[in-house]
């Protein structure tokens, strides 16, 4: 994974350390496997969607260094074009998350194009703004159907074979798409491309120096952020079965920089343990008296204060973590 | 020896406050100058605005031929100048290698990575080591080899022995001769007489933003006691 190094000299003492972390990763995965059996799948593939959702919008700002504030718009967005393109041209669910994919990237581009000219608050502010517009654009376009959102999106079959009506089917179809999204991040960061992002968040004008033109290569960030929200925002709409302008606001956009704040910035898998939290709460106090918001409030207070590097962030960062050969690099 | 780098008036403003008042200088192709100066007189400045890094800036700069006035530091590399810079500027979140391998190669004849790795041991050994992690000495020298890989012609480098032991001293005058011999140019800012005079063909003294004197490093002898009294060691 991206944030394992070698650090430790001695051969056997990294050997079982990288063993470990092997380990650490099956069991991740067992346990994705096994899950649907313990938890109400529905509630496992939300959680799978906006984890996708937040290590998106982490690609840009933990390896770029770009806070962008209106992430919802590519989420949301793309939501609306999967959920247009499989109700409405019936196509199947593959290609409909594959419009959606490519619509957010096309919304990526033009608000990236403008946002990028810009830097650190300013540059959030303009991605605000058109957020901002394209989401009166959702509320007011004919083919989003405005307050009633697209409603009542099939699902159909994957391939043309694999049938996703059944929530066991659709959580593993969810699972892999979440899979592939994540392995995409990965080989992105570690790419010599990713090197140059992250070269940019450290000292744009060294990076600039040294002969890149950073402008394209923070337009390829977000575009590529973008895509990825728009693939985690296309599977929500197959998963709920409709797309809304919930998924369109501001709110939206600060809760995925809730979710990557508290898993840790900069982590590969820091933003699945932040949405993991964030749903997690959502679902369960869903019900109770106690509002929500509250709450999420409350525990971005204490992380704010209390761990700065997010949940995975701060376990890199402890003694067990780079015994483990964990680094934090920030 | 045709010319490489011509600056001619060179003038350069840090907001309101003009710092440079006209400099000149030439550096021939091959050749390996000094620039010497007390602190604040713009050496560093003078080196920054050539690279392009400071835009408020009006005169004449030539390399090569080409104006680069009007060239974005983006595109100052791709020219063909390589400007290693007084805090080193290395990557704390990439390893060695990442930062060796980081800058775009813009011209044929830069080193092999091999080859950085024989005049580098160090390098080599701790290739997988955080930038960052690496003593001043060897940041000193990722910085300079991730430089030589990319194929310039002309290495800017702003005072590479400062705060170095002198053994590594040494060793980066050792790196500078061999550079050198393979017909690399060089511009360099320091403050270091001995080392200095081991390695440059020329030298310029700089006052109050612009250069005063120039002179081989044959005549250095005779000027010590003008240089002691100008530069106050």
């Amino acid at each position: 994974m991206a944030d394992m190094v070698e650090t430790t000299a001695s051969g056997e003492r990294s050997a079982t350390a990288q063993s470990i972390r092997i380990g650490f990763l099956l069991a991740g995965l067992a346990a994705l496997a096994v899950a649907p059996l313990f938890l109400y799948p529905v509630f496992l593939m939300k959680l799978l969607c906006f984890a996708l959702f937040a290590c998106a919008f982490n690609l840009l700002i933990g390896y770029t260094g770009l806070l962008s504030f209106g992430h919802a718009a590519f989420f949301g967005g793309a939501a609306y074009f999967t959920a247009h393109a499989v109700k409405e041209w019936h196509l199947t669910p593959e290609l409909g998350i594959l419009v959606g994919v490519l619509g957010a990237a096309l919304l990526g581009l033009v608000i990236g194009f403008f946002a990028i000219r810009r830097q650190g608050i300013y540059f959030a502010m303009i991605t605000l703004a058109l957020a901002q517009m394209f989401y009166f654009f959702c509320l007011q376009a004919e083919f989003t159907k405005g307050e009633d959102g697209i409603q009542g999106v099939p699902r159909g079959h994957f391939l043309g074979l694999l049938d996703l009506s059944t929530s066991t089917n659709m959580y593993y179809f969810t699972l892999a798409v979440f899979l592939v999204g994540l392995l995409v991040i990965w080989r992105f960061v570690n790419s010599p491309f990713g090197m140059i992002l992250k070269s940019i968040r450290e000292n744009e004008q060294r990076a600039v120096s040294l002969g890149y033109s950073v402008q394209y290569y923070k337009l390829g960030a977000f575009v590529m952020s973008a895509a990825l929200a728009g693939l985690a925002g296309g599977t929500k709409a197959l998963v709920f079965q409709f797309a809304t302008l919930t998924d369109v606001t501001w709110q939206m956009s600060g809760e995925v920089i809730l979710m990557t704040l508290l898993g840790g910035i900069g982590t590969l898998i820091g933003p699945v343990f932040g949405a993991g939290l964030v749903v997690t709460l959502q679902h369960y106090l869903a019900t109770s008296d106690f509002p929500v918001t509250i709450v999420t409030g409350v525990v971005f207070m204490a992380c704010v204060l209390l761990f700065r590097r997010g949940l995975v962030g701060e376990f890199y960062a402890s003694r067990l973590g780079r015994r483990l050969g964990f680094a934090y690099r920030r | 020896m045709g010319a490489l780098l011509q600056v001619a008036d060179l003038h350069a403003w840090y907001g309101e406050s003009h710092v440079l008042h006209g400099v000149d200088m030439t550096v021939g192709e091959g050749e390996t100058i000094t620039i010497l100066g007390r602190n604040g007189v713009g050496k560093t400045t003078t080196l920054r605005t050539i690279m392009g890094i400071i835009r408020a800036r009006k005169g004449e700069i030539r390399f090569a031929g080409r104006d680069m006035l009007s060239v974005p530091l983006h595109r100052t590399a791709h020219a063909g100048i390589g400007f290693v810079p007084e805090e080193r500027g290395i990557f704390a979140s990439l390893t060695v290698e990442e930062n060796l391998t980081l800058p775009p190669v813009v011209a044929d004849g830069g080193m092999p990575l091999e080859e950085i790795y024989d005049l580098f041991p160090n390098l080599l050994e701790r290739r997988a080591s955080q930038g960052t992690k690496l003593s001043g000495g060897e940041q000193q020298m990722l910085a300079m080899a991730r430089i030589l890989r990319t194929g310039v012609r002309l290495l800017i480098l702003d005072e590479p022995t400062e705060g170095l032991a002198p053994v590594i001293v040494q060793r980066i005058g050792e790196v500078l001769q061999k550079l050198k011999a393979r017909g690399m140019t060089i511009l360099l800012v320091e403050q270091n007489f001995r080392f200095a005079s081991r390695i440059a063909d020329r030298f310029y003294l700089m006052e109050h933003g612009r250069m005063v004197a120039d002179f081989p490093v044959a005549e250095l002898p005779d000027r010590m006691t003008t240089l002691n009294k100008v530069l106050g060691v």
